[in-house]
C-alpha cells in the first residue's frame, strides 16, 4: 500500500510508537497501584488545558502538558489524606469540562481562521495530523518519560508492593509517588496528540490490564505492557490506512479492547494481585 | 438561523419582558420545557444516586449515551430511542454484573476504564462515518438547546413521569435499603430487586439529561443539586425537595444565559450549579467555624449501601 509511504502515517508510526511504549510502561505501574481514576481525572483535565491555551492563543501542547503535569502533582499532594469522596470529584470534575467547552467556544467564536475540528482532534486525537516538528518533540518527551521510568521501575515497584517495608529500607516512597505522578501526566499529554483526551484512560489501562492478566511476575508484566501498547498501536494504524473510513484513535482503542478482551477468555480470573516475584 | 437571533439580544432586566422575548420563540419554549421536566426527574433521581454511592454507574451510564446517540444519527434513527436504548441497556448490564465501585481492586478498574474509553471511541467512529450535517460530536458531548422539538418534550414528559412514578412507589423501601441494606434484608424487602429497578430509573434519567448538558456534563443535573442539598439539611424529605428545586433553578438559569450569550449550555448548567455547591460548602464551613454546630447532632445521612 502507497499509504504507508506517505509522510503522514510515518510521521503517526513514529511518535505512536514512542507514544505506546510510554503509555504502556506508565500504565502497568498506574493499574499495580490502583491509580486508574487520576488517569480519569487527567482526561478531563488535559481538553480544558488545551482548550485553555488556544483561546489565549498558546501552542496547545503549553496547556496540555501544564494541565496535566500540573493536576498530577496536585492529585500527588492530596493522596496521602485519601481519595475525597466520588461526589466531590464527579462534580469537580464536570464543572472543569464545562469550562473546556466555553475555551472551546471562545477559540473558535472569536479567532478568525480557529479550525473548528479544535476541540474534536483534542477530544479524540488526531495522530495523522502530526507534522515534522510535532512527531520530532513527541518521539523526545515519550523516550525520556520512558528512561526516566525505567529508572525508578525497582524502587517503584518495590514502594509499590510494599509500602511500609520499603519506607523502612530508606527508599524515597513519597518523593517516588509524585516523581510517579509527573510521568503520568506527562503520558497523558502524549497520549492526547495519539487518541484524544477521552480516550487516552483505555491506551492506559488496556495494554497494562491485559500485561497483569497474562503474568504473575513485575518485570515480564512491564514489559509484555509495553510490548502490547505498541503492538496495538501498529496494528490500529494499520488497520486505519488499510480502511481509511475507521478513526486512527478508533482503530487503536478496538485492537486494545479486543487483544484485553482475549485475555479473560485464555486465562480464568484470578483474585489476588500479583506477588512479588 | 435562529444563531444569528438569539447571540444578538441584550438583557433589559426587565423579567417580564425577557421571558416574553425568549418565549417569542417556540425553541426557546420547548428548551424551558425539557429543561424543567429533565431538572426535577434527575435531582430526584440523583438525590438517590448520590445517597446511595453510585455516583460511578451514573458515570458509566453517561459515556454509554454517546454511542447510543451517535449511532442512532448515523441509522437515521431518533437521538431518543438511541439515549433511552443504550443507557437502560447498560444500566441492566451493571446491575447484572453486579456493584463495582472505584474502590473495587485494580484489574476492576482497569477493565472499567477500558470499556468506558472503548464506548467512547464507538461513538467517535459513528460520527465520523455519518457524514451529514454535523459539525462534530461537541452537541452531543457538551449540550445544546437548540432543535428540540416539540414531540422530543413530550416524549421527555412520559419518560419523566413514569420514572417519578415508580420512584415515588419505592422510594421508602428504596430509601431503608440503601440506608440499612442488611435490616432491609432482614425485614423482607426485596433489596436486589430494588437496586435492579433504581439503576434502569437511573438509566433513563441519564439519558434524558444527556440531552440537555451532553453526555460528558450529565453530573451537572444528576449529582451537583443532590450533593448540594444534602449539605444544606439532613432531613430527606427537605434535601430532595431542595434538591430538585436547585437541579430546576441552575437549569433553567443556565438556560437564560445560554440564550443571551454564544457559549454552550452546557458549559453554564455546570458552572451554576458548581457555584450552588462550593458555596453550600463554604456556608457550612463557615457555620462551623463559628460554633454554630447544631446541638441536636447532624446525623449523617449519605450512608453506604451494600458493599
Amino acid at each position: 500500500m502507497n499509504v504507508l509511504t506517505q509522510p503522514f502515517f510515518q510521521h503517526a508510526l513514529l511518535a505512536g510508537t514512542a507514544i505506546a511504549l510510554a503509555a504502556g510502561l506508565v500504565g502497568y505501574f498506574l493499574v499495580l497501584r490502583a491509580q486508574i481514576f487520576t488517569g480519569d481525572a487527567l482526561s478531563h483535565v488535559a481538553f480544558t488545558g488545551a482548550m485553555a491555551a488556544l483561546a489565549g492563543g498558546y501552542d496547545l501542547r503549553l496547556g496540555l502538558f501544564a494541565a496535566t503535569i500540573g493536576v498530577g502533582l496536585l492529585l500527588g499532594g492530596l493522596g496521602s489524606r485519601g481519595r475525597p469522596d466520588d461526589v466531590a470529584i464527579g462534580s469537580v470534575f464536570a464543572w472543569i469540562l464545562g469550562l473546556g467547552a466555553f475555551f472551546l467556544t471562545i477559540y473558535t467564536t472569536s479567532r478568525s481562521g480557529a479550525q473548528g475540528g479544535a476541540g474534536t482532534s483534542v477530544l479524540f486525537g488526531s495522530i495523522f495530523g502530526l507534522s515534522t516538528s510535532q512527531t520530532q518533540l513527541a518521539v523526545l518527551i515519550a523516550a525520556a518519560i520512558s528512561i526516566v521510568l525505567l529508572l525508578i521501575a525497582r524502587p517503584l515497584l518495590f514502594a509499590t508492593l510494599d509500602e511500609a517495608v520499603a519506607t523502612a529500607r530508606g527508599v524515597p516512597v513519597r518523593l517516588l509517588g509524585f516523581g510517579f505522578l509527573a510521568l503520568v501526566g506527562a503520558t497523558a499529554g502524549e497520549a492526547t496528540q495519539a487518541v484524544g483526551s477521552l480516550l487516552l484512560l483505555g491506551l492506559l489501562a488496556a495494554p497494562a490490564g491485559a500485561a497483569i492478566r497474562l503474568t504473575d511476575r513485575p518485570f515480564h508484566a512491564l514489559a509484555l505492557s509495553a510490548g502490547l501498547a505498541v503492538a496495538e498501536m501498529w496494528s490500529g494504524l494499520l488497520l486505519s490506512a488499510e480502511a481509511p473510513k475507521l478513526p486512527p484513535s478508533f482503530a487503536i482503542m478496538a485492537t486494545a479492547s479486543a487483544v484485553y478482551a482475549a485475555t479473560f477468555l485464555i486465562r480464568p480470573r484470578r483474585t489476588a494481585l500479583p506477588a512479588a516475584a | 438561523m435562529f444563531l444569528a437571533d438569539t447571540s444578538s439580544p441584550a438583557v433589559s432586566w426587565n423579567l417580564l419582558a425577557d421571558f416574553q422575548q425568549m418565549w417569542a420563540y417556540p425553541f426557546m419554549v420547548n428548551a424551558f420545557r425539557a429543561g424543567a421536566i429533565v431538572s426535577v426527574v434527575c435531582a430526584a433521581v440523583g438525590w438517590f444516586m448520590v445517597l446511595r454511592r453510585q455516583t460511578f454507574a451514573g458515570h458509566t451510564l453517561s459515556v454509554a449515551a454517546f454511542p447510543g446517540a451517535s449511532l442512532a444519527i448515523l441509522l437515521g434513527v431518533s437521538t431518543s430511542l438511541g439515549y433511552f436504548g443504550f443507557c437502560v441497556a447498560a444500566a441492566l448490564v451493571i446491575a447484572a454484573l453486579g456493584r463495582k465501585g472505584r474502590d473495587a481492586g485494580a484489574e476492576e478498574s482497569a477493565v472499567t476504564g477500558t470499556v468506558q474509553a472503548f464506548a467512547l471511541a464507538c461513538g467517535y467512529l459513528f460520527i465520523s462515518l455519518y457524514k451529514g450535517l454535523l459539525e462534530g460530536p461537541t452537541a452531543l458531548l457538551f449540550g445544546s438547546f437548540l432543535g428540540i422539538t416539540t414531540g422530543q418534550v413530550t416524549l421527555l414528559a412520559i419518560v419523566g413521569a413514569l420514572v417519578l412514578a415508580v420512584l415515588a412507589v419505592i422510594g421508602r423501601p428504596l430509601l431503608f435499603a440503601t440506608v440499612d441494606p442488611e435490616v432491609a434484608a432482614g425485614r423482607g424487602v426485596p433489596v436486589r430487586l430494588l437496586s435492579t429497578v433504581f439503576l434502569v430509573l437511573l438509566g433513563a434519567a441519564t439519558a434524558e439529561a444527556s440531552q440537555i448538558t451532553g453526555t460528558l456534563l450529565v453530573f451537572a443535573l444528576m449529582v451537583i443539586p443532590a450533593a448540594t442539598a444534602q449539605q444544606l439539611t439532613s432531613r430527606p424529605g427537605r434535601s430532595l425537595a431542595l434538591a430538585v428545586l436547585i437541579g430546576f433553578g441552575s437549569c433553567w438559569l443556565g438556560l437564560i444565559a445560554a440564550y443571551y450569550q454564544p457559549y454552550p449550555l452546557g458549559f453554564f448548567v455546570t458552572t451554576i450549579a458548581f457555584t450552588g455547591y462550593v458555596l453550600a460548602h463554604l456556608g457550612r464551613a463557615l457555620h462551623e467555624a463559628l460554633g454554630w454546630s447544631r446541638s441536636r447532632g447532624r446525623t449523617p445521612l449519605s450512608i453506604g449501601g451494600t458493599a
